[in-house]
């Protein structure tokens, strides 16, 4: 037997009402269930007082190892909005091995984002051969002078404690998942 | 039953003022906290207001003294006394409407032998108000807002008129206390148990009077002159600050008189089965139980606003002319029968 077709209206009234019990009453049946507690049957997070988990991969702000940064300038090239500030200079190192040659280095002078021009496209991520920017999920960098969002070196190699590992890929997936160096 | 001191007429008159006043207030102020605010995000699994008040329950007072400070602009094209004069003319159609309900035994503004008339005249009142603020505004959303808002008005007054026309067949009277007294005492084909609810024998009445008071306060799904998708706001476009607020206020009390209005002439008004009618018990008790069934009928009213997207203008007018008013004429018809036969 075919089940009877419910209009689509009545159908509406009852998601609305189910919803509204949903919130009201989260704790189900019995004695517990007739106190309403919307706080608890809300998907609402009241952001000052209690704070929100980032979704995976979420991109809150960009985290730079300093020591992998090789000056190539790969990033603020490609960056759409300009918004990356590098300096560097050439410096020698001693050779790898004993009796070597001494190798010629770049050093960062200077490694600023501005999060005021940022538009969180990821594509100096992306773009790093290196391993030195990676997404960290911090949001909470907000700042009252416009200025202040400009973060230099110091203060993005700050953020690289908050980045997480990167997850696993599919089952079956041919390729490593990548480390971040800690 | 008399009261026990005598007032003048002036100060009877003022007394009538405020309760009309706090009837406005406590009435529209409820329906918006409790279901624009609350019910409203539980239906969406969100909290609403939470930070004036406990719960967010002074976010209404925050919301008017926000409203009071803003600037009250009269834009430079409009008609300034007629631009500035049209909330007014909406509000007062509601205070008017008030007036005729009655909330028990002696608790009553006026006892009028065509109370219902009156009340379903008056609410025609406000379309002119919301003509007027469209017209004179100067502005092309606010003209069309204010011409669709006209030609939904009129056409869901036609069949509430014909739904009330059922419960005063029924009834026998056009007097609101006349309609609650046969409610309490009426019989259900020869069973008197519970009195005679016209919700019972007069549901298609009912629910064509709902339908008819959700697209008499433009409310969705019948906000066509309200689109903001399409005119802005419509009518209320150009509005700011305090004038703004009047329109606000005026429909959601007129939304609370509606609900009153329909738990009068459908859910017996402020009486009670097995309580007598002159009890003076009931001049107390009456308002609370009116507010009681005036809550439950707001809940169905904002339930289906909450849940339905708009209708588009065609669908409107025809589902009016097409589907109401007929079902409402063949309503009346059987009503008709049914009273002659029994």
């Amino acid at each position: 037997m075919p089940k009877p077709k419910i209009p689509g209206l009545f159908t509406g009234l009852r998601i609305t009402f189910g919803e509204l019990m949903k919130t009201l009453f989260p704790k189900g049946r019995g004695i517990k269930g007739l106190i309403p507690a919307p706080t608890i049957g809300a998907v609402t997070v009241q952001y000052p007082h209690e704070s929100e988990t980032p979704a995976p991969r979420s991109r809150g702000v960009i985290a730079l190892k300093e020591e992998n940064c090789t000056v190539c300038m790969l990033c603020s090239r490609s960056c759409p909005d300009w918004c990356i500030y590098i300096e560097g200079h050439k410096t020698k190192a001693p050779p790898r091995r004993p009796g070597g040659k001494e190798r010629t280095v770049s050093a960062l002078d200077r490694f600023d984002i501005d999060y005021a021009l940022c538009m969180y496209c990821g594509i100096c991520v992306e773009v790093c051969p290196f391993d030195a920017l990676f997404w960290s999920p911090e949001y909470e960098y907000s700042e009252p002078r416009l200025a202040d969002l400009l973060h230099d070196m110091d203060r993005l190699a700050e953020w690289m404690e908050t980045v997480p590992d990167f997850e696993d890929y599919e089952a079956g997936s041919a390729a490593k998942v990548r480390k971040v160096p800690r | 039953m008399s009261l026990a001191v005598d007032l003048s007429y002036w100060q009877q008159s003022t007394i009538r003022g405020l309760a009309v006043l706090i009837f406005v207030i406590l009435g529209a102020g409820t329906f918006v906290i409790a279901f624009l605010f609350k019910m409203m995000s539980y239906m969406q699994s969100r909290l609403g207001p939470m930070e004036a008040g406990p719960h967010g329950s002074l976010q209404l007072l925050a919301e008017v003294g926000k409203f009071l400070q803003k600037e009250d602009i009269t834009p430079e094209n409009a008609d300034p006394h007629l631009f500035r004069a049209a909330p007014f003319i909406v509000l007062a159609s509601t205070f008017l409407l008030v007036v005729v309900v009655p909330f028990g035994p002696d608790a009553y503004f006026t006892n009028l032998d065509t109370g219902i008339f009156l009340a379903l005249g008056l609410s025609s009142v406000s379309v002119i108000g919301v003509l007027i603020a469209g017209w004179a505004s100067a502005n092309k959303y606010s003209l069309i807002g204010g011409l669709r808002a006209a030609g939904q008005l009129i056409a869901y007054e036609l069949p509430m008129v014909l739904a009330v026309v059922g419960v005063v067949i029924q009834s026998g009277t056009l007097n609101l206390q006349g309609i609650v007294a046969a409610q309490h005492e009426g019989e259900i084909f020869g069973w008197g148990g519970i009195g005679n609810p016209y919700i019972l024998t007069q549901l298609v009445g009912f629910f064509v009077f709902l339908i008819a008071t959700q697209a008499e306060l433009t409310q969705p799904p019948f906000d066509m002159p309200v689109a903001e998708s399409e005119i802005v706001t419509g009518y209320i476009t150009e509005y700011t600050g305090i004038r703004f607020l009047l329109f606000f206020i005026g429909e959601f009390a007129t939304a609370a008189v509606f609900a009153v209005l329909a738990s009068t002439l459908f859910l017996g008004g402020w009486s009670v089965p097995f309580v007598d009618l002159d009890d003076n018990v009931m001049n107390i008790a009456g308002p609370l139980i009116l507010f009681t069934k005036m809550m439950l009928v707001g809940f169905l009213i904002f339930w289906v606003r909450f849940t339905f997207p708009r209708f588009r203008e065609d669908q409107l007018q025809a589902f009016a002319w097409k589907y109401l008013i007929p079902i409402s004429l063949v309503n009346i018809f059987f009503t008709m029968i049914l009273k002659v036969a029994f």
